[in-house]
């Protein structure tokens, strides 16, 4: 992990294995499928479900405030805990939660380099026991709108001419020919991307077992299409995973200060009336 | 316990490529399926031998790849 901007935020699954016993340490499994924890998860880990417990249940949005320090209190996390976050799909939602407690100010936050399927095909132990968690007090800060771009900024920017856009879905998203991810539900009216959109799909980030790419080969990939810290990017995908995944990537790993993730993404953009959209070709980044 | 006797295999179904892992944890096999590209999740199962998985698995995907519609006229 040598080279990363911020190499604490990252932690390898040997380092996991001799701390799911830390009182400091809480690890929470984040899945994109809430039912793999049943089957067998990382010792003394505890789950969230991302589409109950990530999110506003009422209006499309972010936890609020008030139901993110109950879900800290409830996992038994403290301001000072070091909070560990692996998951399914390499990470995907495990970094949308890393994305949220960044918003709400939390110190200490980790993805185990690899995720799930690292742990698992290293034969490492799992366990289906649900652990109880300590009582805890949290507050969180006020939340740092920095990390987050929403719709009128993004029509805001293209209007001005543009803005660096990274749409990390794959290629058939990008250009519209497939709606969603082969077999996931089609969640838009409409296909393509955001005009002056680059494609550099989330998985160019990561080797072939889950870990993310050396630094200089994250530099190369995102500097073959223009992307070198130098001015604000704007992540998206279609629901805002994914887009989390390449935020950690911009912000985390290369450095990059000014990183946003447009969480709305292609489910609001490819539904809105009216709003400008681009189809085509985009070409493979290695 | 561990998972044991894992395996990572690409095939298609239909027009779509799916990648099936698989290991063994406990007395039960596990497989899920995911749709290479982008890599997103799409089926899990599980069985008593390795095959059964991989099949109830692949029927499960099968299904849900069916819904997925091309539209080349989005193209330039």
């Amino acid at each position: 992990m040598s080279g990363y901007a911020f190499p604490e935020t990252l932690v390898s699954t040997d380092w996991v294995e001799k701390h799911t016993v830390d009182p400091k340490v809480r690890v929470v499994e984040v899945d994109v499928d809430t039912s793999a924890y049943g089957e067998g998860h990382v010792p003394g880990a505890i789950a969230w479900a991302w589409n109950k417990q990530l999110c506003d249940t009422i209006r499309r949005d972010i936890l609020p405030q008030d139901a993110f320090e109950r879900l800290m209190e409830e996992s038994g996390i403290g301001n000072d805990t070091t909070v560990i976050l692996y998951g399914d799909n390499n990470n995907w939602f495990a970094a949308w939660a890393f994305w949220q407690l960044k918003i709400y100010g939390h110190k200490d936050v980790r993805l185990m380099n690899g995720g799930r399927n690292k742990w698992i095909e290293e034969g490492r132990e799992l366990t289906t026991d649900v652990p109880k968690t300590p009582d805890a007090q949290y507050r969180a800060s006020k939340p740092d709108l920095s990390l987050r771009t929403i719709l009128p900024q993004v029509q805001d920017a293209i209007n001005r001419g543009g803005v660096p856009l990274v749409d990390v879905r794959s290629p058939k998203e990008f250009t519209g020919e497939i709606l969603a991810p082969p077999g996931l539900p089609e969640t838009c009216q409409r296909g393509g991307h955001i005009p002056y959109a680059r494609n550099i799909p989330w998985s160019k980030a990561c080797n072939d077992d889950g870990t993310f790419r050396s630094i200089d080969d994250l530099r190369r990939v995102y500097a073959s299409e223009g992307i070198d810290g130098t001015k604000p990017i704007v992540a998206y995908c279609r629901i805002g995973e994914r887009s989390s995944h390449t935020w950690f990537v911009l912000k985390y790993l290369l450095g990059f200060q000014n990183v946003s993730n447009y969480d709305g993404s292609w489910t609001e953009w490819g539904n809105l009336v009216g709003a400008p959209v681009e189809k085509g070709t985009t070409a493979a980044v290695n | 316990m561990k998972a044991e006797e894992h395996s990572t295999r690409t095939l298609k179904l239909g027009e779509w490529e799916v990648r099936l892992r698989s290991y063994k944890l406990g007395d039960t096999y596990h497989c899920t399926a995911d749709n290479v590209e982008p890599g997103a999740w799409i089926a899990r199962a599980q069985g008593a031998t390795k095959e059964e998985a991989e099949n109830r698995a692949s029927q499960r995907a099968r299904k849900l790849l069916g819904r997925t519609r091309r539209k080349p006229h989005g193209l330039r």
